[in-house]
């Protein structure tokens, strides 16, 4: 009998809506396999069982109702378990950014982007974990301890998105919402050998996200393929008034096409081709270059001549913005809080002993790049280069609809392995960043595997809302490969 | 880019974080080797490059000044460590010496 969790999103979703499965069993299926796996995985910092089986039986009786009138509209995610990253809030159910600083905090209301999906019907498995405030690339910076790479378990899943990558490749949920500011979704994906979506900025409302860089935060989705993405993308996106970053634009639904490319014009810079990539990586990420001229599209060469800036940019512009946005976690009115017998006392106590070594790295980072006298140098002056990025892609966009890239230079490190060189940890993100500072979105999917059975990620990325053309490239080439089908033996 | 231990002090006391020596000497390494690399970003030529603080192009949208319903006190006190009265309780701003 086929176990439940190795459908794919939408074998599920149909399932459902054929009355084969209900959501309460694939409910279950997916909790009996959470308590089984998760202990060496430590994909999950919360598991909501209560909530689930409850949201499922709602389900469930939504699916029955709309069977007997199936001319009704039923979201396709009826029923559907996933998982959240705990940087997104739900109501009363604790969240803490994979820090300290908010243990026990239980949000006074849900992120729309999650409010969205549950009214869309799905199941909440629980909240999965992140490198703190979102700051990494290993999920290693949890102050909750870091999570496994189902593909290898001495070996990280990548960050900051690091719980819900685990989670959805090791068929513990069908899909998860994670978040993108440097790339926390698309290298978890590529370390995971999972589809990951990040959205452009502004297409997914950051309410309820727990800021960490307000210029870059995106709202992003993880699943098994873009075909499962598709739904979760369309039911989360569009226009919220209650974030004023919030795009207007409308989202249809994904029309994802066939696997005839011609006319798809794709561009790859050799700028991200760099000297100390893992060799096995470059070679699968230009033999899936291969794969979309084979499905017919044109492929041509491009420059992005400021991709080499993208890193120092980010590292300033990134933590200015994170020493603004944390300078809220003081102890006063979330959280716990350490004493003093002034308030400034309890401040550098509270803050100083709750928030983990990274967080201060960029905190201090930001300050610095920020203070009087240091202003125009760093901060400013990376403004005005994060520009020249930008023009960057929109100079390639009039030659290409797409770029096609590595997502990252090597394959899962192992755990430890960059923890006394922050540096060389930032170093992990020199491909996925530059979308970031651009605002555009990318998708990460799997090409392949390296001779240790680690996945291997390439990206594509489309211009500011270009969503579908990213879906309905990733769904041509999955459907002529099988690398997406590919699961880790846990 | 070296940073002195003084600067790395003043910015610790700018953001509130009460540092352990140690992690003063360690952040004084890793955030000169951090901004060294930065450093970089002096050489580009940015004359009449104009600054991105949005990629987006909106400007801040407005609603009608119409009041709405919002969190109630209960909730959002619920999640402070001290509180009184409806209030968040602190510590005294200034302490005896001051």
């Amino acid at each position: 009998m086929t176990d439940l969790t190795d459908l794919s999103l939408i074998e599920a979703a149909n399932a459902l809506r054929a009355g084969e499965i209900s959501a309460l069993s694939l409910t279950q299926a997916c909790l009996d396999r959470i308590a089984s796996l998760d202990p060496c995985l430590h994909a999950f910092l919360a598991v909501t069982p209560d909530l689930a089986l409850a949201q499922a039986r709602s389900a469930d009786e939504r699916l029955t109702d709309w069977r007997r009138s199936p001319d009704a509209d039923l979201s396709l995610l009826c029923g559907l378990p996933i998982a959240v990253k705990d940087v997104l809030c739900l109501r009363d159910v604790p969240t803490t950014a994979g820090s300290r600083i908010l243990e026990g905090f239980r949000p006074p209301y849900t992120a729309t982007s999650v409010q969205r999906l549950i009214d869309a019907g799905v199941v909440i498995l629980g909240k999965t974990n992140t490198d703190e405030f979102a700051m990494g690339s290993s999920t290693e910076n949890s102050a909750y301890g870091p999570t496994h790479n189902p593909w290898d378990l001495s070996r990280v899943p990548g960050g900051s998105s690091g719980g819900p990558a685990a989670a959805v490749a090791a068929g513990l949920s069908f899909a998860a919402l994670g978040t993108d500011t440097g790339g926390s979704v698309r290298q978890p994906a590529a370390f995971c050998g999972v589809t990951g979506l990040k959205t452009s900025y502004g297409r997914v409302s950051r309410y309820g996200l727990i800021a960490y860089g307000s210029s870059l935060d995106t709202v992003g989705c993880l699943a098994r393929s873009a075909a499962d993405l598709a739904p979760v993308f369309t039911a989360m996106a569009g226009h919220d008034p209650l974030d004023s970053t919030s795009m207007p634009d409308p989202v249809p639904p994904t029309d994802l096409g066939g696997t005839d490319l011609h006319g798809l014009r794709i561009g790859v810079p050799e700028e991200y081709f760099i000297a100390g990539m893992q060799p096995e990586v470059e070679a699968a990420v230009r033999q899936a270059i291969e794969g979309f001229r084979s499905l017919g599209a044109e492929i041509r060469t491009i420059g992005l001549p400021h991709t080499d800036l993208a890193l120092p940019v980010y590292y300033l512009i990134a933590p200015a913005e994170a020493s603004a946005n944390l300078a809220r976690y003081d102890g006063v009115r979330y959280g716990p809080r350490l004493g003093g017998n002034a308030l400034w006392e309890q401040y550098a106590a509270t803050r100083g002993s709750l928030f983990g070594a990274e967080v201060k790295r960029r905190i201090m980072l930001g300050t610095y790049a920020l203070s009087a006298g240091y202003y125009d140098a760093y901060y400013s002056q990376a403004q005005k280069v994060r520009t020249l990025i930008k023009g960057d892609f929109e100079a390639a966009f009039e030659q290409v609809d797409l770029i096609a890239c590595p997502v990252t230079p090597s394959t899962a490190f192992p755990l430890g392995a960059h923890a006394d060189d922050p540096l060389s940890m930032y170093l992990e993100d020199v491909f996925t960043l530059p979308a970031n500072l651009a605002g555009i979105p990318g998708i990460a999917f799997p090409v392949g595997f390296d001779a240790r059975g680690l996945p291997i990620g390439m990206q594509l990325n489309a211009p500011h809302l270009g969503e579908a053309a990213l879906l309905r490239a990733c769904h041509a080439y999955q459907s002529a490969t099988d690398w997406h089908k590919e699961r880790p033996h846990l | 880019m070296a940073l002195t231990l003084d600067e790395v002090r003043h910015i610790a006391h700018l953001a509130r974080l009460q540092l352990t020596p140690e992690e003063e000497n360690r952040y004084l390494e890793q955030l000169s080797a951090i901004l060294d690399h930065a450093a970089r970003l002096a050489q580009v030529d940015t004359t009449a490059v104009p600054p991105t603080a949005t990629v987006l192009p909106l400007q801040a949208p407005l609603r009608p000044d119409e009041p709405r319903p919002g969190l109630s006190p209960e909730r959002i006190l619920a999640n402070a460590p001290a509180s009184e009265e409806g209030m968040f309780r602190i510590p005294p701003v200034f302490d005896e010496g001051s």
